[in-house]
């Protein structure tokens, strides 16, 4: 693949490194590990930009490895624009664009994505909706013919919507047997808030899902569904100037649209960390969701984050997951992620934990919470940012992970060289740099400590800890009645 | 940077429309690989492939949760977390610790066959993986102890929390092998054990379990990606080569038989909001001569919009929220399940007589070959999908090699794809689907009546 290389300008590629195999022939010692060579020159694809008349972007890399093509047709709205008491609009509308179109049947489209082998799949988040195209490049026509027939025709059914709608309300039902699933509908909820998008479930709630009508779907859909909303992803083994005449023939005539302007309300101001306690009679683990309003992806801070929060809990040797599981035992995996969005997405310290275990677990997440704010050992800052630079190369090996990279460039805005800089940028992370963050953006005594767990057994020894007030919270994260 | 010639040759030769001919147009690409053997007995499998530079090592031991002892379900699992604690010269944290440093991401996983472990990483660090593997092969027992094993003890507990008794419906899997299967055939628990089990695994456990099952002589070690085959070949003859060959491991050729004589009902009441059902058939071992033919069945069944009971239960009467079917090849022996969740309101009975319906219309009337097209273009495609990564082309050379003795096989393995008939479909699902069956209703706590029985049943 040409991805990485030989052929690039930045990149070199070396193999394992000469001397230290002669030495090791030489003198093998098995008790130390291995001198490794310099790690391969990265450079990143080389991203062909394109826009045509109506506004559609483009983004095509060649990747010629397999007869394998991926698209991602990303629209930049979602979750945060459905209307009050309507939570749920954009989430609903991915899901049926798959349900007809002006000239293709709902079980139709199903025959013909099975037929060609490919997959198509609409998915939607807080500010994007993406339709992605899987296809071998010998049903490259078809395919890309009934992806766009399906992104930009999309009928919506009555009957279809009924059938979703039926679908989606035992889904909402089906949620309250899965305490983890209860806990990641509750912490925003909590942090956030109904008066935020980002409080409100994407899949909607029992009350919206069943307010809403084909008239809001198609509503939300010819708002936010224009070229000029949109970027084309386009990676694989394809002919781009090929590929971008097809397009042309295919999205041309997509009509340009206004676009609403997006205005996020400010989120509530956290309180003194509080223990919302939700019930779950019987669980054998206690969901932890804990933490904060973070920060937006255009924060100045995002490099010292990643690096803060790989060290905290964004890798297996992470101190939660060290402490957590491979010290104490108590859960199979512990971590914590920053969610950025265009605002401020929530930062979420996470584990399921032992329910006989969920006070000591508490206990040591508040340690490590505290204890990132101090000084970091340089021996754990260098392989933190090891970590996160040397396995760049990994993370563009396919073509569906290369579509998946390029999906932030197209959102945020960012640079089209970002990845090429990247290793530098988390090389110019310092010590100060993360103890900086980490006291500015984690905050122990002002955290939301979301727990879904069996109460009756874990109750008084959360009170007992005394980290924070317990306020009893239902499935939603509200105040119970 | 080199390129397999073939591939190039691929992606020039099927610019093509799509006909009724698609399902010709993409041939399922070989993957050129040179295997060899240690002394000590480690099978060695190398594929180059430079596209990326990165590298994966996997290497597969001959060891899964069917060659456990009675009372000790979940011990290769469990064995497989150990392995992960440090050996003789790498101290307990250090081996996830060295790659994380280097980039690399590692795993392991556990079945009824097998255990593998792997690395994927830039290649520069190749020889750190080929050290920490070996050093693990070879020493793992001197620093081996009791709070070691305690630890990861608790961990894997929590897995099976995680991943069974705090799941919705996560019991079924181990109720449904423990009536499919006799007592003392090795599938009839469930890879991840019983908490009862895992409680008694000793020290001496893991120490013997260590002395029997990990010798270079019951090991693959498949590396794929961005390297020199003649640097790699002395750097694992450096590593692995003087790590001695163990006992030779005798394992089970065959497997108990399984007699279901008439068709057996259970129920088991779970913290769920709506009832399950499970239907299980016993069927035949992977890679076997119908094995093929009872997935592609599986998929015109359950697995996609237009599939039978997919577009009766779900699409048109929408009494059913989801149902799906697989067949489940393994070494030894395999099984055919179909699982469907009603609506809220609906009763199993109802769904349970369409199910029958539709699988007797398989059995009279056969499937159509637009059905048989769709499930075996679907199966094409999922070829190619397979070789997109170093990792996946490791783990494909890797389990055709311990499956059917042969890493050479994917062609063969889509071929087999290719030939299956309407006519097999028909046979399998009568052969096989007209066998007694299991059937397990989970149903929520205290609602035993709604169980289906061979009576219809449910209220």
């Amino acid at each position: 693949m040409k991805v990485f290389g030989a052929t690039s300008t930045l990149g070199v590629l070396i193999l394992l490194a000469v001397q230290s195999i002669a030495s090791a022939q030489g003198t093998f010692d098995r008790t130390k590990p291995p001198e490794l060579g310099p790690p391969p020159r990265v450079s990143l694809p080389p991203i062909l930009t394109r826009q045509l008349p109506n506004g559609l972007k483009l983004m095509i890399v060649e990747q010629h490895e397999l007869p394998l093509a991926d698209f991602v047709l990303l629209v930049g709205s979602g979750g945060t624009v459905d209307p009050a008491g309507k939570t749920g609009v954009a989430n609903l509308t991915s899901s049926m664009l798959r349900e007809g179109t002006t000239t293709r049947k709902s079980l139709d489209i199903a025959d013909q994505v099975a037929f060609l082998g490919i997959n198509l799949s609409p998915t939607s988040s807080w500010e994007s909706s993406t339709l992605s195209l899987h296809t071998p490049t010998a049903q490259l026509d078809s395919a890309l013919a009934l992806f766009a027939d399906v992104a930009l025709h999309p009928s919506f059914p009555a009957n279809e919507f009924e059938r979703i709608r039926k679908t989606r309300l035992t889904e909402l039902l089906q949620l309250r047997d899965q305490g983890p699933a209860i806990a990641n509908i509750a912490f925003p909820a909590i942090i956030y808030g109904s008066g935020h998008p980002y409080g409100l479930p994407l899949i909607g709630s029992e009350g919206s899902v069943k307010s809403l009508t084909t008239a809001d779907l198609l509503s939300y859909y010819q708002t936010n569904f224009r070229p000029n909303n949109a970027t084309l992803i386009v990676v694989g083994d394809v002919n781009p100037a090929q590929v971008e005449q097809k397009i042309n023939t295919l999205f041309g005539n997509w009509e340009r649209g206004d676009l609403p302007q997006l205005n996020y309300s400010e989120p509530p101001k956290s309180g003194t960390t509080t223990i919302y306690l939700i019930d779950k009679p019987g669980a054998a683990q206690s969901s932890f969701r804990i933490g904060s309003v973070g920060v937006p992806r255009s924060t100045r801070d995002y490099f010292a984050l990643t690096v803060m929060n790989t060290i905290l809990g964004g890798s297996f040797t992470s101190r939660l997951n060290q402490n957590l599981r491979e010290a104490r035992g108590y859960t199979y995996g512990a971590g914590s992620r920053f969610d950025m969005r265009r605002a401020a997405g929530p930062f979420t310290a996470s584990a399921e934990i032992v329910s006989a275990k969920t006070d000591s677990a508490l206990l040591e997440f508040m340690k490590e919470l505290n204890g990132i704010r101090q000084s970091v050992p340089p021996d754990e800052l260098s392989r933190a940012k090891r970590y996160l630079q040397l396995q760049l190369p990994g993370n563009f090996e396919t073509t569906q992970q290369i579509a998946g990279a390029l999906v932030p460039v197209a959102l945020y805005g960012l640079p089209l060289d970002y990845y090429n800089n990247y290793v530098q940028n988390i090389e110019g992370v310092t010590q100060a740099d993360v103890a900086r963050v980490a006291q500015q953006y984690i905050s122990p005594g002002s955290l939301a400590v979301v727990i879904v767990g069996d109460r009756k057994t874990i109750e008084q020894g959360l009170k007992a800890i005394n980290v924070g007030a317990i306020a009893i919270r239902d499935i939603a994260g509200q105040p119970i009645q | 940077m080199k390129k397999n010639p073939l591939l190039v040759a691929l992606c020039y030769l099927i610019i093509g429309t799509l006909g009724a001919a698609c399902a010709d147009a993409q041939a399922t690409p070989r993957i050129q690989f040179e295997k060899y053997r240690l002394p000590n007995g480690l099978e060695v499998i190398l594929h180059e492939d430079h596209s990326t530079p990165i590298v994966a090592v996997d290497t597969w031991y001959h060891v899964g949760s069917g060659d456990e002892q009675v009372g000790r379900t979940g011990f290769a699992h469990l064995f497989e977390h150990i392995m992960f604690m440090g050996s003789q010269n790498v101290p307990v944290g250090a081996f996830d610790q060295m790659l994380e440093a280097a980039g690399a991401n590692n795993n392991g996983s556990t079945t009824e066959d097998r255990t593998n472990y792997y690395e994927t990483l830039p290649s520069n660090a190749l020889q750190l993986a080929l050290w920490l593997d070996a050093d693990r092969m070879g020493f793992l027992l001197p620093t081996m102890d009791l709070p070691k094993v305690n630890l990861q003890r608790d961990v894997v507990k929590n897995e099976r929390r995680q991943r069974v008794d705090n799941v919705p419906y996560g019991r079924a899997d181990e109720i449904i092998l423990a009536a499919l299967y006799p007592k003392t055939h090795p599938y009839s628990w469930p890879v991840i054990g019983s908490m009862s089990d895992l409680s008694a695994a000793s020290l001496a456990d893991v120490q013997n379990f260590f002395k029997t099952y990990y010798a270079p002589n019951n090991a693959t070690l498949t590396i794929a990606g961005d390297f020199d085959p003649s640097t790699v070949k002395k750097l694992v003859a450096l590593y692995f080569g003087s790590i001695p060959r163990g006992p030779e491991v005798k394992r089970r050729l065959t497997v108990p038989a399984v007699a279901i004589p008439r068709d057996t009902f259970l129920v088991l009441e779970d913290k769920v909001q709506l009832p399950r059902l499970f239907y299980t058939w016993h069927s035949v071992k992977g890679f076997s001569k119908d094995d093929a033919a009872l997935d592609i069945l599986a998929q015109i069944i359950a697995n996609d919009k237009n599939s039978r009971l997919y577009k009766k239960l779900v699409y048109d009467l929408q009494i059913a929220q989801n149902v799906s079917a697989g067949q489940d090849g393994s070494r030894l022996d395999g099984k055919f399940q179909i699982d469907v969740s009603p609506k809220p309101g609906q009763k199993v009975a109802d769904i349970d007589r369409i199910v029958q319906t539709e699988i007797a219309g398989v059995i009279s009337g056969g499937v159509t070959q637009r059905e048989l097209q769709r499930a075996q273009n679907l199966y094409k495609a999922s070829f190619l999908n397979r070789l997109a990564s170093v990792l996946g082309k490791a783990e494909v050379l890797n389990s055709y090699n311990y499956f059917v003795g042969n890493p050479d096989y994917v062609q063969q393995d889509a071929a087999r794809y290719e030939r299956v008939t309407a006519a097999d479909v028909q046979r399998v699902a009568k052969t096989y689907l007209g066998r007694p069956k299991i059937v397990l209703t989970v149903v929520p706590e205290g609602k035993k009546d709604m169980m289906l029985t061979a009576s219809g049943g449910d209220r």
